[in-house]
């Protein structure tokens, strides 16, 4: 037998604030994720820091300063895009987004390159170069190599997800009134373009 | 109040087949399939309790290998902890009662919660796959302490790996918890509103939530050490093991608060049911599950109090500590007011969450002794430690989750289990649980270290009592759960409302329809648990 009632605080209705305290509480698990990773760099900085400082010379601060600019301007376009959307052009939103996945894109091949020219001088952990380094240059590198790389997963995945939002977009699923994917996907770049502006300064910049 | 007898469809019956149970969205049908499950894993868990203490029979080698003991204890804790414990409450009768008793029909996200299962099937398939690829499962103890955990040789990158998975799905399920509770409560239902058990999976969620993914991480840097070999905690490659323990411990004590606090909640269920009166103090019970998680952030270092830490942090550590005991007993002390003339009947349900309380007060009271710093000098890394963990996660949590399922029984099924039976296995198992491990307090006091296959002769009248201990409480777990499987398909046809509950839950069918309810639920006035018969104290 079927009812026709139903409650007004189903958990099957459309509630964008849901959503969006959903996207900020993964956030935080995100954070702590990351969290854990920055506690051990602080304690291996401060107990070598003489080799950090000189590990850290053998990065490119110029491809790093460049990703930096990419990922920045990328959260400018992810922004805007929403706007956009919530002001009914869906299609300056889509180029937008596809820019964002295009500076995304960018960052990643600048990555390559980067982590290329690392590979090259066998400074990869396990490799012959990075095995004859002292002990406080061989834990930058490995730090380096598994926050960079974490952080780069994210990337990726940040792009799948704003890819999802495009294809939301010309669906319809997404629309100006119902756009909380969209800042869902805009609060996640954030956080991912937020983790690499301490990346950043903690590997390349710090004297 | 009044219940409607029209007929309708039970969400067992609502749709048909294998597949609308593993593709359900529903949250009662996932908490069922969580329940089968968790079922099974403390099954296998338990056994190899068994084994281990068959082994500790007489000294020397009984039936097992000292390597092969290190596998088991190291596979009890992962499938007890991981696989049983902490999903336990939250993931069975969190899923299914939470939005029940909030008025809604279901959690605010459907398929994440579907998704959270299935990382826990994908866990719990990594756990054992351990028994079968590579070298065995971890001979490390739960607690994979590096460099021992970077160097075996056994499968410790999967058991890690399983640990990280199944840590996802704790996570997922806080978050699903904590959105559903600030969106999805009935009109009128304000925070100070909610029943208890909501309140106790709210401050778990938020541990969920914000501590477990300081493990994951740790895990990985774990593989990463085994895989490529880089000393983080490893100090003969420059490492460093306390590091280590610090970043285990800053996630896995919030743990036992995740494991404690849903306990606490079903206790304070239970309580105010079978004595038909308000519970005394809500607000207390209510914040002081608050304060336990919240402080329980930061006392893990009094874990570490004998491997190297200095003796101003030893002794903040230590304060902290005593302060966690300061909530528990507010709300030791509401429970019992709560029992002050009150009406009350004597259920199975009562019993055990009066079973709990002795049990977690004198797991709570040891865990003083290991929070002291120069008793825990004496007592660390003895079997004083596992007596202690075993009294408040089994005799507390364990206790609480058969509690709440023969509490919540006929709500769930819509039959009654025999009630002799019950309490004859509730009465063994009291017995049997005590038995098992009161001895083990003696024996670590004694100074039986922990994690040994073998003792000195001296011990072996205590380890005996133990054993038997273990077979008693084998003989009750099995006595009661055929009871319930018996009364599951058999049982006597029961009530809407047998306890004469006033939580929301009690509003509805039993079993309940797939959109829980079928007209608007009310709310009690002034307060979740004010028993409009209830004697003025």
């Amino acid at each position: 037998m079927d009812y026709s009632f139903h409650l007004p605080n189903s958990g099957h209705n459309f509630d964008p604030k849901s959503s969006k305290l959903g996207m900020w509480l993964f956030l935080y698990t995100e954070l702590l994720l990351f969290g854990g990773l920055f506690l051990v760099y602080m304690v291996y900085r401060e107990l070598n820091s003489e080799a950090f400082l000189l590990a850290s010379f053998k990065l490119n601060v110029w491809m790093g300063t460049f990703n930096t600019l990419l990922l920045i301007t990328s959260s400018l376009t992810i922004a805007m895009s929403i706007t956009a959307l919530q002001k009914g052009n869906k299609k300056l939103s889509i180029n937008l987004m596809w820019l964002t996945i295009l500076a995304a894109l960018g960052f990643l091949v600048v990555k390559y390159f980067e982590w290329g020219a690392k590979f090259e001088h066998g400074l990869f952990p396990g490799m012959d170069h990075y095995g004859s380094l002292p002990l406080g240059e061989r834990l930058y590198f490995y730090l380096y190599f598994f926050m960079t790389g974490l952080h780069g997963l994210h990337v990726i995945i940040g792009a799948i997800f704003i890819l999802f939002v495009i294809h939301g977009v010309k669906k319809g699923t997404v629309t100006p009134e119902r756009f909380s994917l969209s800042e869902n996907a805009g609060l996640y770049w954030h956080f991912v373009d937020l983790i690499w502006i301490y990346l950043f300064p903690l590997f390349y910049l710090i004297h | 109040m009044t219940v409607d007898t029209l007929p309708y469809t039970t969400f067992y019956k609502a749709k048909k087949g294998i597949w609308s149970w593993l593709f359900t969205l529903d949250h009662k049908r996932i908490a069922l399939l969580y329940l089968y499950a968790i079922i099974s894993f403390f099954l296998v868990g338990a056994s190899l309790g068994i084994l281990m203490r068959l082994e500790l029979l007489n000294p020397g080698k009984d039936i097992i290998e000292p390597h092969t003991y290190n596998q088991i204890f190291t596979l009890h804790g992962v499938i007890m902890i991981f696989l049983f414990i902490i999903p336990s409450i939250p993931a069975i009768f969190g899923n299914f009662f939470l939005p029940l008793m909030l008025g809604t029909d279901d959690v605010a996200f459907p398929k994440l919660n579907l998704l959270s299962f299935y990382l826990y099937v994908i866990g719990a398939l990594f756990a054992l796959a351990t028994l079968v690829f590579g070298d065995g499962p971890a001979d490390t103890g739960w607690t994979f302490y590096a460099p021992y955990s970077v160097k075996t040789g056994t499968n410790v990158t999967m058991s890690v790996l399983a640990a990280f998975i199944l840590g996802f799905s704790s996570i997922l399920t806080g978050l699903n918890f904590i959105v559903t509770i600030h969106r999805l409560r009935t009109p009128g239902m304000s925070f100070n509103k909610m029943p208890l058990f909501v309140w106790s999976l709210y401050a778990t969620s938020w541990i969920q939530l914000l501590a477990t993914p300081v493990i994951g991480i740790t895990l990985l840097m774990i593989v990463a050490e085994r895989v490529f070999g880089i000393g983080l905690f490893d100090p003969s490659i420059g490492g460093d093991p306390i590091l280590y323990q610090h970043l285990f411990w800053i996630y896995s004590h919030p743990a036992v608060y995740i494991m404690a606090l849903p306990a606490m909640g079903v206790v304070s269920e239970i309580i105010p049911t079978f004595a038909q009166r308000t519970i005394f103090g809500y607000k207390a019970i209510a914040y002081s599950s608050m304060a336990i998680a919240f402080i329980g952030y930061f006392v893990w270092g009094h874990h570490m109090f004998t491997s190297g830490m200095s003796g101003p942090a030893a002794i903040i550590f230590s304060i902290l500590t005593f302060l966690v005991a300061i909530p528990t007993s507010i709300k030791v002390f509401n429970w019992l007011a709560t029992l002050y003339k009150g009406s009350i009947s004597i259920e199975t349900p009562l019993l055990f969450a009066l079973a709990f309380i002795f049990n977690f007060l004198i797991g709570g009271l040891t865990g003083l002794v290991n929070g002291a710093l120069a008793a825990d000098i004496h007592v660390h890394d003895t079997y004083f430690v596992v007596g202690h963990f075993h009294y408040v996660m089994f005799g507390g949590t364990g206790f609480a989750f058969f509690g709440a399922l023969h509490y919540w029984f006929p709500k769930i099924w819509g039959r009654m289990y025999n009630k002799k039976v019950a309490n004859t296995a509730f009465t063994l198992f009291l017995i049997g649980f005590n038995t098992l491990y009161f001895p083990m307090l003696i024996l670590g006091i004694m100074g039986m270290p922990r994690r040994y296959y073998d003792y000195l002769p001296e011990f072996t009248f205590w380890n005996q009592i133990s054993t038997f201990g273990s077979w008693i409480t084998v003989s009750s777990i099995i006595l009661m759960l055929a009871n319930l499987i018996i009364a599951g398909r058999k049982g006597k046809r029961t009530t809407d409302n047998p306890w004469n509950g006033i939580t929301l839950e009690w509003q509805t069918k039993s079993p309940p329809p797939v959109e829980n309810f079928t007209k608007m639920p009310e709310l009690p006035e002034g307060g979740p648990y004010n028993y409009p018969n209830a004697k003025k104290a």
